[in-house]
């Protein structure tokens, strides 16, 4: 069957190094950066040369004429997540500037020469304040559609710490996106740091999952009816037990969280997208079908190519999906979502 | 390909609009999850508890067993764990009300109502004490070994001696690999002990080499590991800092375990220990399959930072690992719990357990959310349990 035009919802754009952002910083950070130690926010979740960074062929960091060859055919839309993250610099009113520097970079040399594309504003979240004002300058500009926040952050995302950052975006009709990564300072695990890459990366999975958590149980979307929450990179298999888990919490515990009126689940599937890569699929498509449906995933899921970073074949999903699912999947679901 | 999956989901695709987030208004009455009148299964099968839990009645019954030095320390400084990282519990004791002895005593404290209320009530066989008293996480390291010696002769004296239908834990000061391994040895050939607990929020992931030796200590005894919900490490419940509410700390419990399996599995323990046995305890088990396949994923990518894990993760967790059945796993629908045991391929390695005297108690006729065949309760219900602890 032919493909139905899509909306890739994960393509990145990484800045090559702090240099390229230089010429979009005031002078005081300029000479702060040429003069001191510093060389960039001090995270290590995509560590360059490491197989899931860059597919094969591809560079960690592409550029515009690499993503238009290779990540935009077919593409209708594709949507920009930098990873860049301006949160793990502890000096806020650096990564305030630095996050600018990043918005501008991104209009300039992305979203002015391909109108194909859209960007995700960066912001200092860790200051939320600083951060609301980030999307405030970009807010009205229609190359962007979203905030985008790294899963890994100081304190969970349904705090009311953070709400100064989903008013801004909610009045401006943003999305918000969280996505893999971050570098918060603390453990990426409840019981400290593990050894090795690839538990970071594994483990990734569950801090999406205390995310949805934190925002459906701290009453995020009782106070932001509005607020629409796009999970990037992080899978979508575990949705269901997660689902299952927090709707019998809630039965239990609820008196402890009165402002969450309906059952959890209800809230996930009303205010949450998730992204189809990492795909995470079980060996068996039949396992695969049952998470589908056990979820409702065909509203749920947005088509994804996480260009350039390299993940299993999507055809395994792609292949159980009838041709209205795969509308719906591979675009129209990003349409509504992200009001293209 | 032919298989199709149809949608379940109960809301409409398309934009969130705030008529259909705010759909209940704010007067209207909470709605419910949809439930069913629960299921009762037959009880004709052994039953084996994997997990109840006791307490010291009082202080000084725990002082009682302590040496005379540490009986001072104790009453001068009392349990000095990780203070700050606690959640207050949504009940006292986290306990059933009906589960407080007449005296005031804490619940799971007595054993003729520990009697009466599980093991003649439902009939049970076989019943694992899983003590939470705290001894692993005491941060001096040699008070926690003199507590942790403490709870298991009180153990022995009060409860395996009185009561031939129990079966007692191991408590090690697990943040201590050398001392774990003294404690596991002073009772690994003792046959009232089945395994060594330890709780799901350590200091550190349970793969890392400071927790070796307790290991090492376990195959030369040939007894599981028990990996147990709770805890409080010092450190935050997610990878993203503090939540504010109990519920989620409580239902983040799942990401934990998923932490501690990925651990133990890529860190190379499984390697290292080819006997080794774990039993993950009040956990659940419907995060098992995706994290699985997640785990496969990134081996098939990443293995080479990792070339001691020589097979796939999920034949790995499928060797060695046990899970508890407690807290139930409640899909949306009957048939979603008969795909969940699919997924899983675990028929043998699913225990029963109640979690007696806490609030969510699965007792045994109604734990389970969908009828199961004969041959899968039996294994659930007893026999997995019997085979793993060779009862």
């Amino acid at each position: 069957m032919p493909d139905p035009t899509r909306i890739d919802c994960d393509i990145h754009n990484e800045i090559p190094n702090l240099e390229t952002l230089y010429p979009y910083l005031p002078d005081h950070w300029l000479d702060y950066c040429r003069e001191s130690a510093f060389n960039g926010p001090d995270a290590a979740d995509y560590p360059e040369s490491v197989p899931t960074t860059a597919r094969e062929g591809s560079s960690a960091k592409p550029d515009l004429a690499e993503v238009q060859n290779c990540a935009m055919q077919d593409v209708e839309i594709g949507i920009l997540n930098c990873a860049y993250r301006v949160q793990s610099v502890r000096n806020e009113d650096l990564a305030a500037s630095l996050a600018t520097a990043v918005n501008q970079w991104q209009v300039e040399h992305w979203l002015e020469k391909e109108p194909r594309l859209r960007a995700s504003i960066v912001v200092p979240s860790h200051n939320p304040a600083l951060a609301a004002k980030e999307i405030e300058r970009w807010g009205d500009h229609p190359g962007f559609v979203q905030v985008i926040l790294p899963v890994r952050a100081e304190a969970p995302y349904g705090n009311r710490r953070y709400d100064p950052i989903y008013s801004a975006a909610v009045k401006r009709g943003l999305a918000i996106g969280i996505h893999y990564g971050g570098a918060p300072g603390h453990p990426p695990t409840p019981t400290g740091w593990p050894s090795y890459f690839i538990e970071d990366y594994a483990g990734m999975a569950q801090i999406f999952q205390s995310q949805v958590i934190s925002l459906v149980c701290e009453g995020a979307f009782e106070r932001f009816p509005a607020l629409r929450v796009a999970l990037i990179e992080g899978g979508f298999t575990w949705l269901p037990s997660l689902m299952w888990r927090i709707d019998k919490e809630w039965k239990g515990l609820r008196h402890n969280t009165p402002y969450v009126r309906r059952p959890p689940s209800e809230y996930m599937r009303a205010h949450l997208r998730l992204t189809i890569q990492p795909l995470d699929a079980p060996p068996n498509p039949l396992h695969l079908a049952q998470i589908l449906d056990q979820c409702g995933a065909e509203d749920l899921l947005l088509y994804a190519s996480d260009y350039p970073h390299c993940h299993d074949d999507q055809d395994i999903l792609l292949d159980l999906l009838t041709a209205d699912q795969r509308e719906k999947i591979c675009s129209a679901n990003a349409r509504a979502f992200y009001r293209l | 390909m032919t298989a199709q999956f149809g949608s379940t989901a109960s809301v409409e695709s398309g934009p969130v609009t705030k008529d259909q987030t705010n759909g209940h208004g704010a007067n209207s009455p909470v709605s419910s999850v949809q439930q069913a009148p629960r299921y009762r299964a037959p009880l004709d099968t052994a039953i084996i508890d994997t997990d109840i839990h006791i307490y010291f009645p009082t202080q000084d019954a725990l002082r009682s067993y302590l040496d005379e030095s540490w009986q001072d320390y104790h009453r001068t400084f009392g349990q000095r764990g990780f203070d700050g990282s606690h959640y207050p519990r949504a009940m006292p004791n986290a306990a059933r009300h009906d589960a407080w002895p007449d005296d005031g005593t804490p619940p799971g404290s007595n054993l003729p109502l520990l009697q009466k209320q599980l093991l003649d009530e439902w009939n049970i066989e076989v019943g694992v004490l899983n003590p939470l008293v705290g001894a692993g996480e005491q941060r001096n390291l040699a008070f926690g070994a003199a507590f942790a010696r403490a709870t298991n002769e009180w153990q022995v004296a009060e409860w395996l001696d009185p009561e031939p239908r129990l079966r007692a834990s191991i408590i090690v000061p697990w943040e201590d690999g050398e001392l774990s391994a003294a404690e596991i040895d002073r009772w690994g050939s003792h046959p009232g002990f089945v395994h060594a607990l330890l709780i799901a929020r350590t200091k550190e992931p349970l793969g890392r080499r400071k927790y070796w030796p307790m290991y090492e200590a376990a195959c030369r005894h040939d007894i599981p590991i028990a990996i147990h919900f709770g805890g409080a490490a010092g450190v935050p419940i997610t990878g993203s800092g503090y939540p504010n509410h109990y519920i989620e700390d409580h239902g983040g419990m799942p990401q934990t375990f998923q932490a501690q399996v990925i651990s133990l599995i890529f860190e190379g323990v499984l390697q290292q220990f080819p006997t080794l046995k774990f039993v993950l305890i009040e956990g659940g088990f419907a995060w098992i399959p995706p994290m699985l396949w997640r785990m496969d994923s990134a081996w098939r990518k990443l293995g080479s930072e990792v070339p001691h894990v020589t097979e796939p993760p999920s034949q790995l967790f499928r060797r060695h690992f046990w899970v508890s059945t407690q807290p139930m796993e409640e899909p949306f629908k009957p048939e979603q719990f008969r795909q969940l045991l699919g997924q899983l391929d675990l028929d043998d390695r699913l225990l029963f357990a109640t979690d007696y005297p806490h609030w969510d108690f699965d007792a045994p006729d109604r734990a389970f959310p969908v009828p199961l065949d004969k041959e899968r309760r039996r294994k659930f219900m007893a026999e997995n349990a019997r085979a793993l602890y060779k009862l």
